[in-house]
């Protein structure tokens, strides 16, 4: 029982941070259809401010602010700097580009800081446990657990209640529309671009305690799996992101956990069997973007 | 309000609109008439900045031509796109609030709002159901308020009664002649053709991405062409 509960935490913790890079690649897609494989490298990016700011010895949640700025700012050049002058191309000319960045920034760590790992020290109450009940938390999942439903509820309340919202809302389905409303495109694209930002940077600060480390590829397997879960969610909807993003933790989770030793090595194959399957019985995904009456 | 002078407007290798003119005076209403495929969507979109265009377009005497949509709905123009184009998605009141986006303090908008609802009734009913699940006149009711929510100076309509029952034609020109008595400047794109004259004060019958006819509503309604063509006389 003890143990069923702590896969649950467990799986709710990796599963919410996938969630949170789906989103990011969901509301970037949904207006501008590219799937921005370089969006890891946004949370890489984060990672090396948050590692910067502590190795300095800044307060905790200076640091965290450090990395959700760096974050922003690093999407938003990407839209700037490498995506504008691609607006309109078609999806894999988008998609290359997006890899192409995704390579230099990897690079640009890799030589310019190092390619291993360098550790992060995190206070030490962080690494503490609290007692729940009959379940016995970390600190850091409970953290993240409630960062994770937080940034969902901030999101949403986002997405409803201002008119930029709205117009990123509107802009999924029908961006010309969206500009004759007197909205500018440049605006609503670099909005999209910042808020994948910010869900990119909390993602980093989760993965950061999580795992102790910053490294040049420390973005590029959980964006992999975050895509895997837009896929799997239903391309475009934001909805269906944050399911998939819960869905891939989980899988994840539970065959790291329940599988037979002589399995172990086959999980990731037999995560993305079960993820074929669900695409096969449901081709749109779990959670489809809704289909806009156009005329 | 409107001056177009030589317009023409090509995708790839189709020339949609191949050399027109049309003038508009400050709250007067210009019908452009003609057959499917004739060139009047591609008219409308180049006048609100939707697609790339050559020649002249002014808007109460500046140029307009070549400015981004976003840009002159912010000068005054507002479009009723063909279809309608809600956002299905969103509620009818996030809807009317993104057509009043361009209004930046919100208590404004808000007021617009309320004051569509009450033009609108059937819109404060249905202020929370989204647009996509509305009927087709009720859609027509929320492009047009949506559209308002700007106060534009010049507003451009395409085909507003486009599949509509005959009640709720009626209903939309009853509001477009509305708007015009207001002193609004209207261009209404229609192929409802005896309606649309009887309101307009000048048309323009388009074939062929050229004007085969221009002149007071009156006259083009008495033209044999218009008679034989469009009014069955
Ligand atoms: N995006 C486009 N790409 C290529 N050709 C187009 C495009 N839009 C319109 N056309 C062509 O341009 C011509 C004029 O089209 P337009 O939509 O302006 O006519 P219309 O008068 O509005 O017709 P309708 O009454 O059917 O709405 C047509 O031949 C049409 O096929
Ligand atoms: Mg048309």
């Amino acid at each position: 029982m003890d143990l069923i509960l702590q896969q649950m935490v467990n799986a709710v913790s990796l599963g919410g941070i996938y969630a949170l890079l789906a989103l990011g690649l969901a509301v970037v897609f949904s207006i501008v259809r590219l799937i921005n494989f370089a969006h890891g490298e946004v949370m890489t990016v984060a990672g090396y401010g948050i590692w910067i700011a502590l190795a300095s010895a800044w307060p905790v949640a200076a640091a965290v602010a450090l990395g959700l700025a760096v974050a922003i700012l690093a999407a938003v050049s990407m839209e700037r700097v490498a995506f504008r002058a691609m607006r309109g191309a078609d999806v894999t000319t988008l998609l290359i580009t997006s890899f192409a960045v995704s390579e230099i920034i990897k690079v640009l760590f890799q030589n310019g800081i190092s390619a291993r790992p360098v550790p992060v020290v995190l206070p030490a109450w962080m690494s503490g446990t609290l007692d729940l009940g009959p379940v016995r938390i970390g600190v850091i999942a409970l953290i993240s657990i409630l960062t994770v439903a937080l940034s969902l509820v901030l999101l949403s309340v986002f997405l409803r209640r201002t008119v930029m919202g709205l117009a990123m809302r509107a802009a999924a389905e029908d961006f010309p529309v969206v500009r004759l409303m007197g909205l500018r495109a440049n605006h609503v694209i670099a909005l999209a671009f910042a808020v994948s930002g910010i869900l990119a940077g909390v993602a980093a600060v989760l993965w950061v305690a999580q795992r102790g480390s910053v490294d040049p590829l420390m973005g590029a397997a959980p964006v992999l799996k975050a895509f895997i879960a837009t896929v799997l969610g239903g391309l475009g909807s934001l909805t269906g992101a944050v399911i998939g993003g819960f869905v891939v933790g989980a899988v994840e989770v539970c065959l790291q956990g329940f599988l037979p030793q002589s399995l172990l090595p086959y999980r990731e194959a037999i995560s993305l069997a079960l993820i074929i399957a669900v695409l096969v019985w449901r081709p749109d995904g779990l959670w489809p973007a809704e289909q806009t009456s156009r005329s | 309000m409107l001056a177009v002078r030589d317009l023409k407007v090509r995708y790839g290798a189709v020339e949609a609109v191949r050399g027109l003119d049309l003038s508009l005076a400050r709250g007067q209403l210009l019908a452009l008439l003609g057959a499917n495929g004739a060139g009047k969507t591609s008219t409308l979109a180049a006048i609100a900045g939707l697609v790339p265009a050559a020649g002249r377009i002014e808007i109460a005497g500046e140029t307009a031509g070549g400015l981004p949509p976003e840009t002159l709905a912010r000068r005054g123009v507002a479009l009723v796109p063909e279809g309608r184009r809600l956002f299905a998605g969103l509620t009818v009141a996030e809807n009317l609030t993104l057509g009043g986006a361009v209004h930046t303090p919100p208590a404004e908008r808000r007021r617009r709002v309320a004051a569509m609802e009450e033009r609108f009734p059937v819109l404060a009913e249905r202020r929370h159901q989204k647009a996509g699940l509305l009927s087709g006149g009720e859609q027509q009711m929320l492009a047009l308020a949506r559209a308002l929510m700007a106060g534009p100076r010049l507003l451009l309509l395409d085909e507003p009664s486009l599949g509509l029952a005959p009640q709720m034609v009626e209903r939309v020109f009853d509001i477009v002649a509305g708007l015009k008595a207001e002193g609004l400047t209207i261009l209404l794109v229609e192929q409802n053709v005896p309606m649309s004259l009887a309101i307009a004060d000048q048309a323009v019958v388009l074939a062929n991405g050229r004007a085969a006819l221009s002149g007071p509503a009156a006259e083009v309604a008495a033209s044999d062409h218009v008679r034989r063509a469009y009014l069955a006389a």
